[in-house]
């Protein structure tokens, strides 16, 4: 991809990129602390053993889902520009993957 | 721009693993076996939805599990995922040394969780969960095996990539490589996510 900031001087644009991803990198340890606070409250929601099954179950999948946006859209930057066919096979991939776990959970019964 | 020329900090580009047509079919085609692992482990999930209750008087799931050991397996690998994200800053910043030692501490994060799984299918296979006991053992052992084989994987691709490129300093012939593997990487963590919440999670609550 061609440098969008080419100001032609090339010190310049390093100072420049360095910046962004500097900037980018403090978005990624930003996710990460928020990841690591979703998996600590899904542990604690399971072993804190006052929450009924009902509602601890269906909570800790939400928080799964919210972590693995994290993780998709932060650490394998699917939030940057160019990422149209990414999400198209990703949630190809996950729509095939929601209609088989839905499929075997009520067709199966054994 | 040649993909092995050599460049300097100035002359890497913005987002060297899509610098090049190989590299950008690399990003493209990756992307797309991504969609196909989701479909593989989505059935492995299935089956172990479907068949999670069926211990056929072996040991239960709420029996094995033990919170400790998955937490440090979580920890672990949920750290290694932002060590490569710390690798893939370092590659965008053309600082080939940096970007290699935080692969090889990814690396050592991802041995460490492999170590703690064998450990833990050992100490199973101890307690009476062979893989031909029930069809939960045989849904848990597949599950969590492939992904183990997973991470089995990345480790030898990153050890190799490491490796092979030693020498040869970064270019953008390499990039595409590094970048690639460690979306590999992550999409390793994404499927522990679901394992321990789904698997572990869910099975100690029965």
């Amino acid at each position: 991809m061609a440098q969008h900031t080419n100001s032609g001087n090339p010190n310049v644009d390093l100072a420049y990129r360095r910046k962004k991803n500097a900037e980018d990198m403090k978005h990624q340890v930003i996710s990460f602390a928020l990841m690591i606070f979703l998996t600590l409250v899904a542990f604690f929601a399971i072993g804190y053993d006052k929450f009924s099954p009902w509602f601890s179950v269906p909570f800790i999948l939400l928080l799964a889902i919210v972590q693995v946006g994290f993780q998709l859209y932060y650490f394998m930057h699917m939030s940057h520009k160019g990422h149209e066919l990414p999400a198209l096979f990703l949630y190809s991939g996950v729509f095939v993957a929601f209609l088989t776990i839905w499929a075997f959970m009520t067709i199966v019964w054994w | 721009m040649h993909v092995e020329e050599k460049l300097t900090a100035e002359t890497f580009p913005a987002s060297p693993e899509k610098a090049t047509l190989e590299g950008k079919n690399k990003f493209l085609g990756f992307w797309f076996f991504l969609g196909g692992e989701t479909v593989l482990f989505a059935s492995l999930f299935a089956t172990f939805l479907a068949l999670r209750d069926r211990t056929a008087g072996g040991p239960s799931s709420d029996e094995l599990f033990k919170m400790s050991i998955v937490f440090i397996a979580t920890m672990l690998l949920l750290t290694s995922s932002l060590t490569s994200v710390y690798a893939m800053y370092h590659m965008k910043n053309f600082d080939f040394k940096k970007m290699q030692l935080w692969l090889g501490i990814t690396v050592l994060l991802g041995a460490a969780f492999l170590g703690l799984e064998i450990y833990e299918f050992y100490e199973y296979v101890h307690e009476g969960l062979t893989f031909s006991t029930s069809a939960f053992a045989s849904a848990f052992y597949t599950l969590v095996g492939t992904h183990g084989a997973h991470v089995a994987f990345g480790l030898l691709w990153i050890l190799t990539l490491m490796i092979r490129n030693a020498k040869r300093g970064l270019d953008l012939y390499n990039a595409p490589k590094f970048y690639v593997a460690s979306l590999y990487w992550h999409f390793i963590d994404v499927v522990w996510v679901f394992i321990f919440t789904v698997v572990y999670l869910m099975g100690m609550v029965g």
